[in-house]
């Protein structure tokens, strides 16, 4: 991920070869919206897990490889879906505008 | 009778503003995340840990019934307070409080519909001031066996009860271990209980985290196998989706005889010689 522009929090401390990442930050015209809700979806749009944002508008999920829904709820907005690809070692970092 | 059953154990969040000031009101927040209450909470709201104030430090096991009342009567909580619940993960934790108060017996307890996600993403009013309380003298029941299921109960249950796993279709499945947020850990093995239906707890509540109608309950409960003339357990990872369910099933539709098995897969999934299959839901 050297260089690559990361939306998501720091990958720090995670061991990015035994899992697969799925975050991002959520933006309302360009700014993190905190206290936003995102959701993981599975392939049969089957909830599998939630987190709020953080202060700076992050989410990040330990997720298992595959093609997943991140739906993101925040207030005043409509929800926004967006698909994604997980896999093993990887990162899939998203920019989400709400 | 479902519909007044829903209104002595919901509440609303115009309710709960409603009763901001109201003495014999006691709003209590549990969280996963036990920090989301040290930044905001509802006006008023004491806190309970899940973990460190529910769990004892030592056995695998709940606080006992004198420990509870001594972190009741500390939290300035009497027998006579309305209790109502709420908060984060659609009030995975706080369904998880109103079963364990159910099982030391507190008369009135409730929860906030949709949690501490619906009081945000309808912009209500968050303080950081912790609310003073005075020490209560509370008395606790003996636990309430009638709600809880152990893991013998729960072998015997095998194709003769209902088995309701709430955990999402990959944990089902042996996919995964866990929620998808958290860190994969814990129990020895994958799978799950022989004969268990698959019915995440996410199906019984809205995106807004609002508990869906009556109506829409009982058709997904009974469409995905439940025999409401059975008894049934629910059970999940560590005890708190599975609240949820029972929450559902036992508190909302009001079926008799509906157990948590708190023990979950994290005691199931490590136990020697138990039975595990791991096939997707049907």
């Amino acid at each position: 991920m050297c260089g690559a522009k990361v939306g998501g929090p720091s990958t720090d401390g995670v061991d990015l070869t035994q899992e697969s990442v799925v975050q991002g930050v959520v933006l309302r015209d360009g700014e993190p919206v905190a206290g936003a809700y995102v959701r993981l979806l599975d392939a049969g749009g089957e909830f599998t897990a939630e987190v709020p944002t953080s202060a700076t508008g992050q989410f990040r999920f330990f997720a298992a490889p595959g093609s997943w829904t991140v739906r993101t709820l925040a207030p005043m907005a409509s929800p926004v879906d967006y698909p994604v690809v997980a896999a093993k070692g990887a990162v899939a970092d998203l920019e989400i505008a709400v | 009778m479902s519909t007044d059953t829903r209104d002595r154990v919901l509440v609303d969040a115009d309710w709960v503003e409603s009763h901001l000031d109201d003495a014999k009101v006691v709003l209590v927040e549990v969280d996963e995340d036990t920090s989301a209450y040290d930044k905001n909470h509802i006006k008023g709201a004491v806190r309970l840990d899940w973990k460190k104030d529910l769990q004892d430090p030592v056995r695998r096991d709940f606080v006992d019934k004198e420990q509870f009342e001594k972190l009741l009567s500390a939290r300035g909580i009497g027998n006579d307070d309305t209790v109502v619940l709420y908060g984060g993960n659609n009030n995975w934790f706080a369904a998880y409080a109103y079963w364990y108060f159910k099982l030391y017996g507190h008369a009135d307890v409730r929860l906030l519909d949709g949690g501490r996600k619906k009081w945000e993403l309808d912009s209500r009013e968050l303080v950081p001031d912790l609310p003073e309380r005075a020490a209560t003298t509370y008395s606790a029941k003996d636990q309430d066996r009638s709600i809880r299921a152990f893991r013998d109960e729960v072998e015997a249950a095998i194709g003769q009860k209902n088995l309701v796993d709430v955990r999402s279709p990959d944990e089902f499945a042996g996919r995964l271990l866990a929620p998808a947020h958290l860190p994969q850990e814990q129990a020895q093995r994958k799978g799950h209980i022989p004969t268990a239906s698959n019915i995440p707890w996410s199906q019984a509540a809205n995106d807004d985290g609002t508990f869906k109608s009556d109506d829409e309950l009982t058709t997904l409960y009974g469409d995905a196998g439940v025999d409401f003339d059975k008894d049934t357990i629910a059970y999940c990872r560590i005890g708190e989706r599975s609240s949820h369910t029972w929450f559902v099933l036992h508190e909302i539709l009001g079926q008799p005889n509906v157990k948590n098995y708190d023990g979950s897969w994290v005691e199931w999934g490590s136990l020697v010689g138990v039975p595990i299959t791991l096939e997707d839901p049907s």
